[in-house]
């Protein structure tokens, strides 16, 4: 980035700028103002911090220990993200790396397919997983013409990370696709030249390399796993409540002010966790090369 | 490609088409039933193509998926010129933080955002409703102008930059210098850009959800309000269709480009 | 590789363009119609197209194009939301008893000129002037129904059947489905442990949280729509939800299966609801919107949408129709218009009423730590 552009900012780029510009503030900034604006007011919109205590101070017993509520909703959904993430990247990293390591028609193709299921609707896709994952499901059905007795896994957090798994993968390949595309080849034989082993060369030299794609499907894949509603309500067979239920039921609830309490706590917190993720990224790819 | 890799590519493609192998075989069930097929049938078929409402449904997702990707597309490839340019620290600083906002924010949160403002303005203003078609097209241009200018600014960035200079000294005006020189150069990121949000649009229910006003009803939502009855076969048949739609388009385009199809089959892994 | 993706994009803006002018030219009338979804007869299965047939007996009648925008919402909650904050406008709504009451607490309710509603007249003595209406100036009931149990015979014991008890019996852990709402939730633990499902007083809410926390292990799911696929294909065994839906789950069966046998009953007390039409404050055509009301009690049109629906109608013109009577069948008429003293008197004591907005808070509290557990 430093050896950014020498071109000088004419009007006319001054002119481009400036319709992003205005809609960044108005459709961006504003709104999140609003959420805070509701976090803390009540129904009557007069100043209060009600809503934010109530968050991290209302408990309830689960299993028979006191608990406070929101911070282990918002505990569970966090656990239940990271795990997709993690499984996105373990399986979707060798996924993008064959994809990049492919004949340029191959390649094509792959991604092609990759992407395809997205231009499907969703809500459609969850129900095909009910489908197959239920207990007298498609997949039970496999396993017992094959003699290997039945699996319980809807309602379970298997299943839902099982959905998530399945609609985020595709953006945590997607960027490390593309990251490991533009690759230099040249860097990667040298590496061979130098002796380093398959292994070591992907450790060495394409890993750290491909760690903004990476950082990118993290994040493309985290967050929509966090705040999903839908996948647990339909996979968890209604069994478990994240955040994003906690959020859309306060809304249904008409307590507009609570929910925007639960979604401005979640803002912070994620905007806080991803610039310390890059922070801790960047140092490691200063170290890694 | 190896024997192991050829495995795990079967493997992760298995995965992610197992449930569209399912949506298709459940869209010729003969009953209402999602999990048990009891014969096969196109009834689902023909109750799907006289379904206006669903119909309408379609078409108001795919208007609001073109227009929303068509405009952040050209105002997104707008600001990544103007800010790649840009030579203010802090006004560029500014610029890319709030450009990763919506990125970093759930859906739920930008929805519910938008959706609170929408409806104070409206109260503001006295409207009758404050949803509409069009505050919908604004929440989907929000998300989706990120991505398109992070795929941009990578484009820009790999761009010589004596070129648009080079173009000047050769007469071009700046405009010209921009579409003759910059623009085929960062082409393959707007198209993708394009794509990106064109299908996160496609894609998005939360949004929608929050921001969705009277007589513009998405598919999503739709979907999402079957609660009374359930889902339908007729909603697999709609998918089916879908993906045939796009595997015929995808098919053409292979056709017409420079390789012929008989070989790309001949090389598929 | 970019440029097979763009041809998508550009054939869908073409699509869009071909039939974005579907609707255009000529004054036409809009109205704006908000409805449960799958709540209306749509032409499927030759069905009648309700909303399409009245488009066309409107032009017919009137000599002007009327164009309906039917929008689906996915519970009463869900349409409160979206018209008290003032982000919607519609003409017609379809929500139900416990909301109407407290819509029409709110102003959010038009009262009805009955002139324009001449078959009102269908709308038999029972279900007017119910607890939400007294006056009957604002709603024309649309369906009304009771909450039953439907059960597997192949799994669960003849003689187990019955009651609540149902659905808290230990021997059937993990085969029992229960309401993913709170309203309905409650209710069937409230009427299990005989409460008043509309009490005010917090012990009695406590209680009934502790009777649904007491279930919590045993539940396969709390489900809403999902209930239907999940009970025909045996995945679940014990379920309740609205009488008629019973007869859709039958219909999902397979019928070579040799481990599904749903069956049905009514447990005492349980739940009686209305679902009426109304006019929202926000309706821009309010004497179109009342035609439409009028239009959707005629004969054709009602009894095409109760044999759609499968829940009971209020209707004479319905209850009176050979062909309807003909078309569901025996079991259907003895399940869904079961003999009762008086559907006025069981339905004050048992429908669900508005409370006030503390107590709703307090269940919207008590049902998340349900849920968490």
């Amino acid at each position: 980035m430093k050896e950014r552009s020498k071109g000088r900012a004419t009007p006319l780029d001054r002119l481009l700028l400036a319709p992003y510009s205005v809609w960044a503030v108005i459709f961006i900034l504003v709104p999140l103002a609003f959420v805070a604006y509701y976090a803390f007011t009540d129904n009557n919109f007069r100043f209060t911090a009600d809503n934010i205590v109530k968050f991290f101070t209302a408990s309830s017993e689960v299993e028979g220990r006191e608990v406070r509520t929101y911070l282990l909703i918002f505990w569970r959904s966090l656990k239940l993200a990271v795990i997709s993430t993690v499984v996105c990247l373990l399986l979707g990293y060798p996924m993008a790396f064959i994809i990049a390591r492919a004949r340029p028609r191959v390649q094509k193709t792959l991604i092609t397919l990759v992407m395809i299921p997205m231009w499907m609707n969703f809500l459609i896709r969850t129900y095909a997983w009910m489908t197959i994952l239920q207990d007298t499901g498609i997949l039970n059905g496999l396993l017992g013409a094959v003699g290997l007795g039945r699996m319980h896994i809807i309602g379970t957090e298997s299943a839902v990370v099982i959905g998530m798994v399945y609609d985020y993968i595709p953006y945590m390949i997607m960027p490390i696709y593309s990251v490991m595309a533009k690759m230099d080849v040249r860097l990667i034989e040298a590496a061979h030249d130098l002796g380093c082993n398959n292994m070591n060369t992907l450790r060495r030299v394409i890993f750290p390399l491909s760690i903004p794609g990476v950082l990118s499907g993290i994040n493309m894949v985290l967050i929509p796993s966090i705040s999903t509603f839908y996948i647990s309500q339909k996979l968890g067979n209604g069994k478990f409540f994240l955040i994003g239920d906690a959020i859309e039921g306060q809304y249904v609830a008409n307590n507009l002010h609570f929910a925007a309490a639960i979604a401005f706590i979640m803002m912070i917190v994620l905007l806080a966790a991803m610039a310390l993720l890059r922070k801790l990224a960047d140092r490691s790819v200063e170290g890694g090369v | 490609m190896k024997r192991a890799s050829r495995i795990y590519t079967a493997l992760i493609m298995l995965f992610l088409f197992a449930p569209i192998v399912i949506l298709l075989i459940f869209s010729f069930n003969e009953t209402k039933s999602l999990s048990v097929f009891s014969g096969f049938s196109l009834k689902w078929y023909r109750e799907l193509l006289r379904d206006r409402d669903t119909l309408g449904a379609v078409r108001n997702t795919l208007v609001l998926a073109v227009s929303a990707s068509l405009i952040s597309t050209v105002m997104g490839t707008a600001a990544a010129v103007g800010m790649h340019k840009l030579r203010s620290k802090w006004y560029r600083a500014a610029l890319d933080t709030v450009t990763n906002i919506p990125m970093i924010n759930p859906d739920i949160i930008t929805g519910i955002s938008l959706m609170l403002m929408f409806v104070f303005v409206g109260r503001f203003f006295g409207l009758a409703t404050s949803l509409s078609f069009w505050t919908m097209l604004l929440a989907h241009i929000t998300f989706c102008l990120p991505y398109v200018i992070l795929q941009v600014l990578p484009k820009l960035r790999q761009m010589d930059p004596a070129l648009p200079e080079a173009a000047r000294d050769l007469g071009c005006t700046p405009l010209q210098a921009f579409f003759k020189a910059e623009l085929p150069e960062i082409m393959p990121g707007i198209v993708t850009g394009l794509i990106m949000a064109f299908t996160l649009s496609l894609d998005d229910f939360v949004i929608s959800y929050f921001t969705q006003g009277n007589g513009f009803q998405t598919l999503p939502i739709r979907i999402y309000s079957m609660t009374k009855k359930t889902v339908t076969p007729k909603m697999y048949a709609l998918a089916t269709i879908i993906f045939f739609v796009i595997l015929t388009l995808l098919l053409i385009s292979n056709l017409t480009d420079q390789d012929d199809g008989e070989k790309h089959k001949a090389k598929k892994n | 590789m970019k440029k097979i993706f763009a041809i998508v994009p550009a054939l869908a803006l073409a699509v869009v363009l071909l039939l974005s002018c579907a609707g255009c030219g000529g004054s036409t009338l809009t109205l704006n119609v908000y409805n449960w979804g799958e709540y209306i007869s749509d032409g499927s299965e030759g069905s009648l197209d309700t909303v399409k047939a009245f488009e066309e007996w409107y032009q017919k009648e009137y000599g002007q194009k009327v164009r309906v925008n039917y929008d689906t919402f996915s519970s009463n909650e869900d349409l409160y939301a979206k018209l008290s904050s003032g982000a919607v406008s519609y003409d017609v709504i379809f929500p139900s008893d416990y909301m109407i009451a407290r819509m029409i607490n709110e102003n959010m309710l038009l009262p009805l000129n009955y002139d324009n509603i001449p078959n009102f007249e269908y709308i038999t003595e029972d279900f007017r002037n119910l607890y939400y209406d007294p006056q009957n100036q604002f709603t024309v009931p649309y369906t009304y129904g009771v909450v039953g149990v439907i059960y597997n015979a192949k799994v669960v014991d003849e003689s187990d059947a019955n009651g609540w008890d149902l659905l808290w019996n230990e021997k059937y852990s993990g085969d029992i489905l229960q309401f993913n709402n709170p309203r309905d939730a409650f209710g069937t633990a409230m009427y299990k442990l005989g409460i008043d499902v509309n009490t005010t007083d917090k012990a009695d809410w406590d209680a009934a949280q502790a009777e649904l926390l007491r279930q919590r292990p045993l539940l396969k799911g709390m489900v809403m729509d999902e209930i239907y696929n999940m009970m025909a294909s045996g995945e679940a065994a014990i379920g309740t939800y609205y009488a008629g839906d019973y007869f859709t789950m039958l219909d999902m069966v397979d019928e070579s299966s040799d481990n599904v046998d749903l069956r049905f009953y009514y447990p005492e007390p349980t739940n009686y609801y209305v679902d009426a039409m109304c006019i929202p404050s926000c309706c821009q055509s309010k004497e179109l919107a009342e035609i439409f009301i009028n239009y959707m009690l005629s004969e054709e049109p009602a009894v095409a949408n109760a044999e759609f629906t499968y829940y009971a109608s209020p209707n004479s013109a319905v209850i009176h129709s050979q062909q309807y009577a003909e078309d569901m069948g025996e079991d259907f008429m003895e399940i869904i218009y079961p003999p009762m003293d008086s559907f006025r008197n069981n339905y004050q004591a048992y429908a669900y009423q508005n409370l006030d907005a503390e107590t709703l808070a307090y269940i919207n509290e008590l049902w998340e730590k349900v849920k968490i557990n």
